[in-house]
């Protein structure tokens, strides 16, 4: 516990491996993204994104988010990645017949808007915050010393954010039956 | 490392989308979104860390919202291939008129 402490020390003393670490982690995920972005295999594309999002984990532990980070590998490098290689390998597609990328047009249009909102969130982060807002420095990870990594996401989950916890479950009941529903043979539709 | 974290996440925001806009398979096109979801969950993270527990309680939500997402889409990707025997965005365009 005193290693999260010491991880969120103001900004000029924070430990040089803490740093390092930072960088490599926030590298390989952006190297490993445009891997994936410019894979033909949709099987290796799916590896490397799960690269991605690992890298993302370790990234949401340094930053205090211990829960968020072990959720990411359970949820999304697990469950939901999962999901994607399975139907790749359902519908027989990792060949990578089909996975040309659009004309040179549509490439200098991405590269356009992709470098108008790379401007627009840098100008964004230029913004300054009220004082008021902001936390005293290692207050969240004061908070994970104090009651574990769990607790401080669990309080406010049950508590100001109840509600939008309850109508999760019925998005999820709604998301398992209209799944089905599209995934489900037409075989009645034949016989008749 | 607000900064930081700001920055790499608008990074894997703008590949996302650069993915989402070159390429014709719709699994990868559909991959590419949940990338652009994942480098908003960096932004929150980061945010929770100066402004409040917040944050992380809303990337437990995009999650959610992402899973039952993925859920949804690949059964709608799998009706498709079902009826067009290809999942070629390009061969797909019967809303274009």
């Amino acid at each position: 516990m005193q290693t999260a402490q010491a991880l969120s020390m103001p900004h000029g003393t924070l430990p040089l491996l803490y740093t390092f670490h930072f960088y490599l982690f926030a590298l390989v995920a952006v190297v490993s993204a445009l891997l994936f972005v410019t894979r033909k295999s949709p099987v290796a594309a799916a590896l490397w994104l799960v690269n991605t999002m690992f890298c993302l984990a370790a990234l949401y532990v340094m930053l205090d988010a211990q829960f968020i980070g072990a959720i990411q590998v359970l949820v999304y490098a697990g469950a939901i990645m999962v999901v994607f290689l399975f139907v790749i390998m359902l519908l027989n597609l990792g060949h990578g017949g089909i996975g040309d990328t659009r004309g040179l047009g549509w490439k200098l249009a991405a590269g356009a808007v992709g470098l108008a909102i790379l401007a627009e969130i840098f100008a964004l982060t230029k913004a300054r915050t009220p004082m008021t807002l902001t936390l005293p420095q290692g207050f969240t990870a004061n908070e994970i010393a104090q009651s574990g990594a769990i607790a401080p996401v669990a309080a406010p989950l049950f508590n100001e954010y109840l509600l939008a916890f309850e109508v999760t479950s019925i998005l999820l009941l709604a998301a398992v039956v209209g799944a089905v529903v599209l995934g489900r043979q037409r075989g009645e539709d034949h016989a008749r | 490392m607000l900064a930081e974290a700001l920055f790499f996440s608008a990074v894997l925001f703008v590949i996302g989308l650069f993915g989402v806009l070159i390429r014709r398979n719709a699994i990868i096109v559909f991959m590419c979104v949940e990338l652009m979801l994942n480098a908003v969950n960096l932004t929150f993270v980061a945010f929770a860390q100066q402004y409040g527990v917040g944050g992380q309680v809303f990337v437990f939500f995009v999650m959610t919202v992402a899973a039952a997402e993925a859920a949804v889409g690949l059964a709608i990707i799998i009706a498709l291939f079902r009826h067009r025997q290809t999942v070629d965005l390009q061969n797909i365009n019967l809303l274009k008129g």
